[in-house]
This record gives C-alpha cells, sequence and structure tokens, in this order.
C-alpha cells in the first residue's frame, strides 16, 4: 500500500515535472522569438528602412538572360520571382534526369562481374563525391568552358547547331496553326498507353495471359500522326539561328551558366545514385531471380516484374533525397550567374530592394515548401509500396 | 526529468536576463568609437584604386584614405582604424546594423537608397559615371556601337538598372551575365563569356589591371550614368555623419588653399584666416563636432589634402592613369567644391 | 610396409590459375565481357594519356610568373601553385606569425591520431585534451591579444586555415547539438518534440547558402543594436546549425534501431531518462550509424566551401581569388588551381571515408 502511493505520488510528479518542462520551453521559445522580432522591428525603425512586400509590385528594370516565361526590364519583382523560379525548376530537372540515367548506368556498372568495369565505376564515384560540389561548378564554368571558341569561330554541327562560349545555340522550332492536330495525336498516344496497360495488367491478373502493350500503342500513334498529317500538312518550320553583330540571333540559346551547373550538378549526383542503385540491386535476394526463372518468366520479364519492383522500393526514398539535394544545390548557380531563384531573387532584388528579411524568408520559404511537397509525395508513394507489399500474404 | 526541467529553468532564466538586460543602447556612433579605440570601416572586397590590400596586406585606396582622414580626425592618428571588405550585397545590412561605423565602398548615391535604406550619404568624394570595357579587336569606340552584346557585370548594382535603361532608350538588344562578386565577373569577361565589362568607369581602368593582356582593352569614352561615389553613415546620427562629411570637405578644402601634408605645420603659422580656421588655429570648430579643434591637421598631416590622395591612388602616375577631369576642383572646372569652415 | 601415398593432384589447368585464369574470369567471361573489357581499355588508355600530358610531359614545373606557363602546348601550371602555396594555406594570415597557425595544426593532428587509432591508450586524457584544452588553445593562438600575441583579425585569415576552422568547429558543434535534436525529436512532450521536428525540417529543406545569407546578410539584424558578431562567427553558427539538423536525422536512425527492451531493462534497472540515455542508448545508437555521420562530416567539409560566396576566403575561395593575380594570368592556371584544390578537398574526404569503413568492420567484428 505505502509502495503503491509512492509510486503514484512519484507519477504525478514526474507528469508535473513534464508539464513545467514543457511550459519552461513554450515561454523560452515565445520569448526568444519575441525578442529577435523585436529586435528586427526596433533596428529596422530605428534606421527608417521600408519594410513589407510591397516590392513585389514594382517594376524591376533589369534584365535576365534566360527567361521561361515573358519577362523584360518593365515586369515587377514578382515576375521576378517566378522567372527565378522556374531557371531553378528548369535546371533542378535537366539534371534529374542525366543524373538518374548515368548513376543507374554507373551503378549497374559497380555490379558488373567484369573487373576493368567495376573498377572504374568505383574510381568514378569516389573521385566526384568526395570533390565539393561548388569547386566541381567552378571547375566546369571557369575551367573549362572558357577555353571554348569565340562565336566566330564556333563549333558547328552543319551550321544549324552552335556551340561556344556564349553557350549552345540550336535551331528553334516554329510551329503554325495546324500544329494542334499534332498534339491531339500526340495525346492519343499517351491515351494509349495507359489504356493498353490497365488492360493488359488486368488481363494478367484475371486470367494470367500476357497481352502486347507496346505494338497497339505504336499502332494507335502511327494512325494518330498520319491523320494529323492529312489534316494539317507539315505545320513545323525551323528558324536556323545565324551570327550577326556579336552573337547568334534566333534560335534558343542554351547559356554556359546553365551548360556548366548542369553538368557538375549530375555529374555529382550521379556518384551518390550510383551507390543507390547498387544498394537496391543487392537487396533484393539471390533467391527471388532463381524463383522468377523457375517460374519460367523470361529474363526481361523476371527484370520488369520481379526484380526492379522490388529494387525499387530500397531505391525511391534515398533517390528522392537526393532528388531533394541537387534541387537545393542548384542554388549554387549564384557563383557562376546563372539567374536561379538565389541569384535573381536573393541577390539582384535583394540589393535594389535593401529588404533583407523579408526577400531572405520568401526564399526559404520557397524552398521549404518545395521539400516538403516533395515528402509528402513521397510519404503517399511509399504508404502504396508498402501495401502493394503486404497485399500478397 | 528532474535535470531537464532544471536545465530548462536556468534556460529561461538566461533567456529573461538577455531580454531585460537590452535596454535602449545609445547610437551615439562617436562615443562608440571612442571607447573602442578604433574606427570600423566597411570597404570593397578589393578594388585597386579605391580599396585593395597593398602586397603586405595594408589597404589601401581613396575609400581607404576617407577612412583614414575619419580615423585622424577622430583619434589625431590615422591608424585607428579596421577594415571590413564587404559585398555589394552585404555593404548596407553591414552598415544598419552597426558592424561598421562607415561605408566608403565605391558607394553610388542614389534617391533610393538615401531615402528608402536608412542610410545618409555625406558628400561625393570621386564623380563617376558608368562606362564600357571592349577589346581593341573589336575596333568598337562607341558604346551605342554595342547592339547584341553580352555584358557582364556585377550583381546588384546600380550597373545592371543603368545598363538595362541605356540599351533599351537606343533600342539595342543585349545580353546581362551578372556575378556576386566583380572578380568573377572580370574573370569570365576576360575568358570571352561577354563582348563587355560594363561598371563605373573608374573601376573599369582598376580591373582592367586584373586582365591577362591590359593593353588588349581598351575603356569607351562614352558615359551612361552619374555615379557620385561617397561615404555613406546610418541615418539619425548627425553628428558622426558630420564629421564624415566635414573629413572630406577638410582635404578639398586644403587643396583648394594650397596645404598639403608637407607644408601643414608652416601653414599653422600662415596669416590667411580661412587656413587657420581650417587648421584649428581659430575657431572651436572641431569642439563643436565633438572631436578636437586641430582635426582637419591631423587629417591633412596624416593623409592629405584630396589632390594627394587622388594623384597618390588613381591619378596619372599610378597604373590605373585615370586625369582628374570632373574631379577636379570647381575652381579649376571641376566639380569637387568644398562649403567654407567658417 | 609401404605407406600408401596419394600421388599429388595435377595441378589446375594453366588457363584457371593465376592471372590467366583471373583474367578469363573477371574480364573475359562473354564476348559481351571482352568487348565491355576492350572498351574499358581504350577509355583508360585514352584517359591516363590526357591526363599524364597534362599533369608531367606538358606541364611547367619553375618559373616565377606566368612566361613559365606559356608554352605552344601547355600542360598544368605548377609554379603558380608553389608561388601561392603559402596563400593558399594561410590566407592573408600575417608571415610572422604563421609559426602559431602550424603550432595548431600540429596540436590538433597529435590531439587527433591517437584518438582514432583504436590501440592507442590514454583515450580519456586525449578527449579531455581535445575537447577541453585545444578549442581554448587553438582560439588564443589564431586570434592572438593575449599573452603577448600580436591580435589577427579574422578578415585575414584564409584558405586551408578557414576551411579547417569551419569544418573541425561545424563538427564539433553539430554532433552535441544533433544528438540533443535527435533526442527532443522522440520526446514524449510534444512541445519539445515539435521544435525539434520545426527546426530539424527547416534546416533540412532550405539549401546551406540561404543559410548563409540568412548568417551573413539577415543576423546582425536579428542582435539588438550595438551587438555584433565576426563574419567568420556568424558563418560558423550557419554551418553548425545547418549540419546539427542533418546530424540529428542520422542519431534518429540510430536511436530508432535500438530495440525497445533495452529501454525496459534499464528502466527495471532504476535508471532515469538521462541515465538510460546517456549510459545505455546512446553508446549503442551512436555505434550503429558512425557511417551515417561520417558521411554527415563529410558532407559538411565539402559544404564549407560555400563560405566563399559570403566572402570569407576558404581553400577554394582563396585559390579562386588569386586567380585575379595578372602575373599568373594563363589559360591553364585555372584548371592548375581547381585540380590542386579538389586534390586537397579528395585527400580529406576520402580520408574520412575510409576511416568510416575500418572503423565500421573493426564494430561489426566487436559485435560477433
Amino acid at each position: 500500500m505505502i509502495d503503491k502511493s509512492i509510486i503514484q505520488r512519484w507519477r504525478a510528479r514526474v507528469g508535473q515535472r513534464d508539464v513545467l518542462a514543457q511550459i519552461a520551453v513554450a515561454v523560452a521559445l515565445f520569448l526568444a522569438v519575441y525578442w529577435l522580432i523585436d529586435n528586427v522591428v526596433s533596428n529596422l525603425e530605428r534606421q527608417n528602412v521600408a519594410s513589407g512586400f510591397g516590392f513585389f509590385n514594382e517594376r524591376a528594370g533589369f534584365g535576365i538572360n534566360q527567361t521561361l516565361i515573358n519577362y523584360s526590364e518593365d515586369s515587377s519583382y514578382g515576375r521576378v520571382l517566378m522567372v527565378g523560379l522556374l531557371n531553378t525548376l528548369l535546371v533542378s530537372v535537366i539534371g534529374i534526369a542525366l543524373a538518374s540515367l548515368l548513376g543507374f548506368f554507373i551503378g549497374i556498372g559497380r555490379l558488373s562481374q567484369n573487373w576493368l568495369i567495376n573498377r572504374l565505376a568505383l574510381v568514378y564515384i569516389e573521385i566526384f563525391r568526395n570533390v565539393p560540389l561548388l569547386l566541381q561548378i567552378m571547375f566546369w564554368y571557369f575551367g573549362v568552358l572558357r577555353n571554348l571558341p569565340s562565336p566566330r569561330n564556333s563549333f558547328t554541327a552543319g551550321d544549324v547547331v552552335f556551340f561556344n562560349n556564349r553557350g549552345l545555340i540550336l535551331p528553334a522550332i516554329e510551329a503554325g496553326p495546324g500544329a494542334i492536330w499534332y498534339g491531339l495525336a500526340l495525346l492519343a498516344g499517351i491515351a494509349a498507353v495507359f489504356w493498353f496497360k490497365r488492360r493488359a495488367k488486368q488481363a494478367r491478373f484475371v486470367a494470367g495471359e500476357i497481352l502486347p502493350v507496346w505494338r497497339p500503342v505504336a499502332l494507335v500513334l502511327v494512325v494518330a500522326l498520319m491523320m494529323a498529317f492529312l489534316l494539317a500538312g507539315v505545320p513545323f518550320s525551323l528558324e536556323i539561328p545565324v551570327l550577326r553583330g556579336f552573337n547568334f540571333r534566333g534560335g534558343i540559346s542554351v547559356i554556359p551558366e546553365f551548360v556548366a551547373l548542369v553538368l557538375a550538378l549530375s555529374l555529382y549526383t550521379a556518384s551518390f545514385i550510383a551507390e543507390i542503385v547498387r544498394a537496391g540491386i543487392q537487396s533484393v535476394d539471390k533467391g527471388q531471380r532463381e524463383a522468377a526463372a523457375a517460374l519460367g518468366l523470361s529474363n526481361t520479364q523476371a527484370l520488369n516484374l520481379v526484380l526492379v519492383p522490388q529494387a525499387l522500393r530500397v531505391i525511391i526514398p534515398p533517390l528522392t533525397s537526393q532528388y531533394l539535394n541537387l534541387t537545393k544545390n542548384s542554388s549554387l548557380a549564384v557563383a557562376i550567374a546563372y539567374p536561379d531563384i538565389v541569384s535573381v531573387f536573393a541577390g539582384t532584388t535583394l540589393t535594389q530592394v535593401g529588404q533583407a528579411v523579408e526577400i531572405i524568408l520568401v526564399t526559404m520559404l520557397i524552398y521549404l515548401s518545395l521539400s516538403l511537397l516533395t515528402s509528402f509525395i513521397m510519404n503517399w508513394y511509399n504508404a502504396r509500396v508498402a501495401l502493394a507489399g503486404g497485399s500478397h500474404g | 526529468m528532474k535535470m531537464l526541467s532544471y536545465k530548462f529553468r536556468v534556460f529561461v532564466v538566461v533567456i529573461c536576463a538577455c531580454v531585460f538586460s537590452q535596454g535602449a543602447v545609445a547610437a551615439e556612433t562617436l562615443s562608440i568609437v571612442k571607447k573602442r579605440g578604433h574606427m570600423q570601416c566597411g570597404v570593397s572586397q578589393g578594388l585597386p584604386g579605391f580599396s585593395n590590400p597593398d602586397d603586405k596586406g595594408n589597404w589601401v585606396g581613396m575609400d581607404v584614405d576617407i577612412c583614414r582622414a575619419v580615423a585622424a580626425a577622430v583619434f589625431g592618428d590615422d591608424t585607428k582604424v579596421k577594415f571590413t571588405p564587404l559585398s555589394a550585397k552585404e555593404r548596407f545590412t553591414a552598415l544598419q546594423s552597426g558592424e561598421v561605423d562607415m561605408l566608403a565602398r565605391n558607394t553610388t548615391w542614389s534617391m533610393h537608397r538615401d531615402t528608402a535604406l536608412g542610410v545618409d550619404f555625406t558628400g561625393v568624394n570621386y564623380y563617376d559615371g558608368q562606362g564600357f570595357m571592349v577589346r581593341k579587336e573589336l575596333g568598337i569606340t562607341n558604346s551605342l556601337e554595342l547592339d547584341g552584346a553580352s555584358l557582364c557585370t556585377n550583381l546588384g548594382t546600380t550597373t545592371e538598372l543603368n545598363a538595362a535603361d541605356y540599351f533599351r532608350t537606343n533600342n539595342m538588344e543585349y545580353e546581362i551575365v551578372a556575378f556576386e562578386k566583380a572578380d568573377e565577373a572580370v574573370a569570365a569577361y576576360n575568358t570571352g563569356r561577354c563582348d563587355a565589362y560594363t561598371t563605373d568607369q573608374s573601376a573599369l581602368y582598376a580591373q582592367r589591371l586584373k586582365l591577362t593582356e591590359p593593353g588588349a582593352h581598351i575603356v569607351l569614352p562614352q558615359i551612361i550614368s552619374k555615379e557620385p561615389l561617397g561615404p555613406v553613415v546610418r541615418q539619425g546620427d548627425n553628428q558622426w555623419g558630420d564629421i564624415v562629411r566635414w573629413s572630406h570637405f577638410a582635404m578639398v578644402n586644403a587643396e583648394e588653399l594650397g596645404v598639403t601634408s608637407k607644408n601643414v605645420d608652416t601653414m599653422k603659422t600662415n596669416k590667411n584666416p580661412a587656413i587657420r580656421r581650417l587648421l584649428g588655429v581659430d575657431g572651436t570648430f572641431g569642439t563643436n563636432m565633438g572631436i578636437s579643434n586641430d582635426w582637419a591637421y591631423n587629417i591633412i598631416r596624416t593623409v592629405g589634402n584630396y589632390a594627394e590622395t587622388f594623384e597618390r591612388n588613381v591619378g596619372k602616375s599610378t597604373p590605373l592613369g585615370i586625369a582628374r577631369g570632373v574631379n577636379a576642383l570647381w575652381t579649376q572646372g571641376g566639380l569637387q567644391y568644398a562649403p567654407p569652415v567658417r | 610396409m609401404a605407406e600408401w601415398t596419394p600421388k599429388p593432384a595435377r595441378p589446375a589447368p594453366a588457363s584457371t590459375v593465376g592471372f590467366v585464369g583471373w583474367a578469363r574470369r573477371n574480364l573475359f567471361a562473354t564476348p559481351g565481357d571482352v568487348a565491355l573489357t576492350l572498351f574499358g581499355s581504350v577509355f583508360i588508355i585514352w584517359l591516363g594519356g590526357v591526363l599524364i600530358d597534362w599533369a608531367f610531359i606538358n606541364a611547367s614545373f619553375s618559373g616565377d610568373d606566368r612566361t613559365a606557363c606559356l608554352k605552344p602546348v601547355q600542360g598544368a601550371c605548377w609554379p603558380f601553385i608553389d608561388a601561392k602555396l603559402g596563400q593558399f594555406i594561410y590566407g592573408r594570415y600575417p608571415e610572422a606569425e604563421t609559426w602559431r597557425v602550424n603550432l595548431v595544426f600540429f596540436f590538433g593532428l597529435a590531439g587527433l591520431v591517437p584518438m582514432l587509432v583504436p590501440s592507442a591508450p590514454f583515450k580519456s586524457a586525449n578527449i579531455f585534451f581535445l575537447l577541453g584544452f585545444y578549442p581554448v588553445f587553438a582560439f588564443v593562438m589564431l586570434t592572438g591579444g593575449m599573452f603577448g600575441l600580436v591580435p589577427v583579425e579574422t578578415t585575414d585569415w584564409g584558405g586551408l586555415l578557414v576551411t579547417l576552422v569551419v569544418a573541425v568547429t561545424g563538427i564539433a558543434a553539430s554532433l552535441p547539438l544533433g544528438i540533443l535534436l535527435a533526442l527532443g525529436r522522440r520526446s514524449k512532450l510534444p512541445i519539445i518534440r515539435y521544435f525539434c521536428l520545426g527546426f530539424i525540417e527547416i534546416f533540412r529543406g532550405v539549401p546551406l547558402i540561404t543559410v548563409l545569407f540568412m548568417a551573413s546578410v539577415m543576423l546582425p539584424l536579428f542582435l539588438p543594436d550595438g551587438v555584433n558578431f565576426d563574419k567568420l562567427m556568424r558563418c560558423l553558427i550557419g554551418v553548425a546549425l545547418f549540419s546539427s539538423a542533418y546530424m540529428a536525422e542520422v542519431v534518429r536512425g540510430g536511436l530508432q534501431a535500438i530495440p525497445k527492451g533495452q529501454y525496459e531493462a534499464a528502466a527495471a534497472l532504476g535508471l532515469g531518462y538521462w541515465k538510460t540515455t546517456r549510459l545505455i542508448i546512446l553508446p549503442q545508437a551512436l555505434k550503429l550509424v558512425i557511417p551515417g555521420i561520417v558521411n554527415t562530416f563529410i558532407g559538411l567539409f565539402k559544404d564549407t566551401t560555400l563560405v566563399l560566396i559570403v566572402g570569407l576566403f576558404d581553400l577554394l575561395g582563396i585559390v579562386q581569388f588569386h586567380f585575379t593575380d595578372a602575373s599568373w594570368a594563363t589559360p591553364e592556371t585555372h584548371i592548375t588551381g581547381y585540380v590542386f584544390a579538389g586534390a586537397v578537398f579528395w585527400v580529406f574526404c576520402f580520408a574520412m571515408s575510409r576511416y568510416s569503413i575500418f572503423m565500421e568492420n573493426r564494430l561489426s567484428t566487436d559485435r560477433q
């Protein structure tokens, strides 16, 4: 009896302590935040610095050399933010695609029975992941691309594509009004992929039949494209860049900052992805491959239906975090003047407007939402994969 | 659990102590500087002629001289100043937050900066304008021939805006490549990434020295903007603003009156009342500002007059080789004009 | 009585042993393998040739300025590194005072090496030296202003010195902070848990460069008027907070792997929360995640280069800065400088990763 009451009192006291500790933390946090904010406000007030987000509607007045949406000097700072964000996303998406491709091949190379290939992949991984990314970016930009020729002496492929120290200049494809039919044809092709895949899956589950997918899809696509051709002819024309004055005019130019950044980001990230891919494939039990063979599945089928889905479950979570890292690392663009969000917004806009607090906070918030969004999608995907894994039992 | 709550109690106490010990800290820059024993001056990260560390790591240049002049006025000793190299982006925050007491960082006096950033410009120690540097081999002599050119420049400066305005008003196309640091912009221009490098003309001369072959580049004569460069102080501390302002004026007045670092001691006995007032022989101009009356004497003795600092840092005999031009005294057709010490 | 002795076994066929056999198994097993091997060899010979040409055959090894590196076919410009080596290591640290930096390097090494060798004795004295005495010693030696040492402004620090100061401080600060955050994130107390969760997610969600911008441009505004940190200090705080968030996630992985029984056993022994954590949980959890911790250290070491963007001159920053020296401006200066800096970073990072593998193997045999 006595024992019990002691324990109860002890429990109650511990409970009280927990509450007290939490209140203490909450109060301390509140005070700390209050103190910081109070400092900022009084500092800014005393110095008569403008505050608020009114500057978003003001005229920016400076040029940006790569814009995916309409932008001119007359656009607002809000527009600058959009341009920067899109440039960040562009470099990230392309970097992710290239890094995945390269990383996948090198990861496979790491598992190769061939000693030489195996070692080459290892050397690649050890070199690229142990050298700072910023150094790699600068190496490609200031070290390598500087040795490219001037526009007048460009490397060229058939006088249509040019490569020089102003970047990669490609012909632009101009679409006429009839191009919409080709767009519809492509849509039909995509729809066909979904439709036939679904049908094949159902057939496989219900009747164990293997239905073809890609042949009917190709058929649909060809028919749709032919119809588009009959309706609209060829509504496309090429705009070939020409050298006029200092630079090439017309066409699409890929600025060298972009080239250097994508190159460095994907080479660096590929070394991490390669290790992830290797670990993922190694994680699939050897028995799985043997079992697939015993069931009479072909090599491709074994890969598609047995090995890859299981490896992916291990690969996807760390892969996502690498993708996220690449996106965040693209902020190093500021070192080589690629107009990403950090460069045009947290850089130029910050100095023109002078409101450091607002601008840095907005920039951080954008990266934070990108990252939270990705982890949200990740969790959803993980839950789905886990469910599918549990359903077979 | 006991330790936990105890620790947090300590934490709370510490935080409270921090909050309540922050009474109103007086923003009297002069007394802070005097108490600290040296002045903290924000300069560039290395711009020859204006603020640049020499071989021995000592800062030299025109902007550095104005900092030294203020130190001489306050302490009677021009070495009681320390320099903080700042990027274009950091400079105003560093000043606002009190990290530096004044800014002498080839900073353009513009209305937006003067009115919206909580800072005050105290004068113009160099009248500049934005120009272009190009390769000689291009055969260009006029900036209006730059249609379609790629321009390298520094991110977050008035330069970016001026270039945009200039090319648009003249209906020319351009591509701007803006770097975080001047060195990177110059490096990119040097490699041929850009056709032209654009910034304040004085800086063009300075940066040209860093190129592989300075002789292969020319600075175009056209000036596309007004860039009055001057020292900056925090808004709201008029006494400190006065000291910085008059340190510059003292140097200009000294040139006008023929007082140099060489003859300043003999000039003290000069009959000219203007010189006597400047050197603190007559009047209480120094004590009115809260410093000693021989403030200007100390500036001229240690740093020299305006002509001396100009010629020593950027003038004809230096690698920059810049002529006085608009920076000549008003009596010689220039713009440097100082109100009288009276 | 003749004892029966078996005939010695015949040697394996020559084609299955020795180099030939090895090559057959590992290089020429299938036609596809042969093709890959050929392709790989050609690639290696080509790349090796290019590298040797660049680094040795066409390179310049001596000279006092750029004229040494302007041959028609020019490889690496090593005299540039030679001429600037002092700057690359110490930055603008006054030449007469560099012995202080050397002393700090030396004592750091002297404290670290016996720490890393598992069999070296006096571990606890060593820990005391490294965590208690050494930071104070390094601080006093590097900044000066005491004991008759000339004060040296941190704006004059540079090169490898800054890289190591940022990295070592970051590493030393991020581990304890990360452990606290990880514990906080698993705490039963919701307010503490959410605070730690928020802290971790925020710092992991943004790029380091924005944190550094915040530290260099914004932090001064957060402090009361007249209070100021040195710029290097501000960057150190930024780097430490940033990497502690990553460290917290690594440590959390270890904490999650500790079976519940361990907590229950500790509770049965009458240990409180802190004792349980300190004596039972952390030693096991940290051991489990040593590779992750070292990986975070490697990441942090590479990330120190970012301080150059906010105007500190770390190793990469100072190399980059010296490219502006017109007396060394040649087409090969940049690549030579980057290769040098890259090699230095690589040695540090590679050594750390090897050490982590070594420790991992050692600890896994411990467990058997």
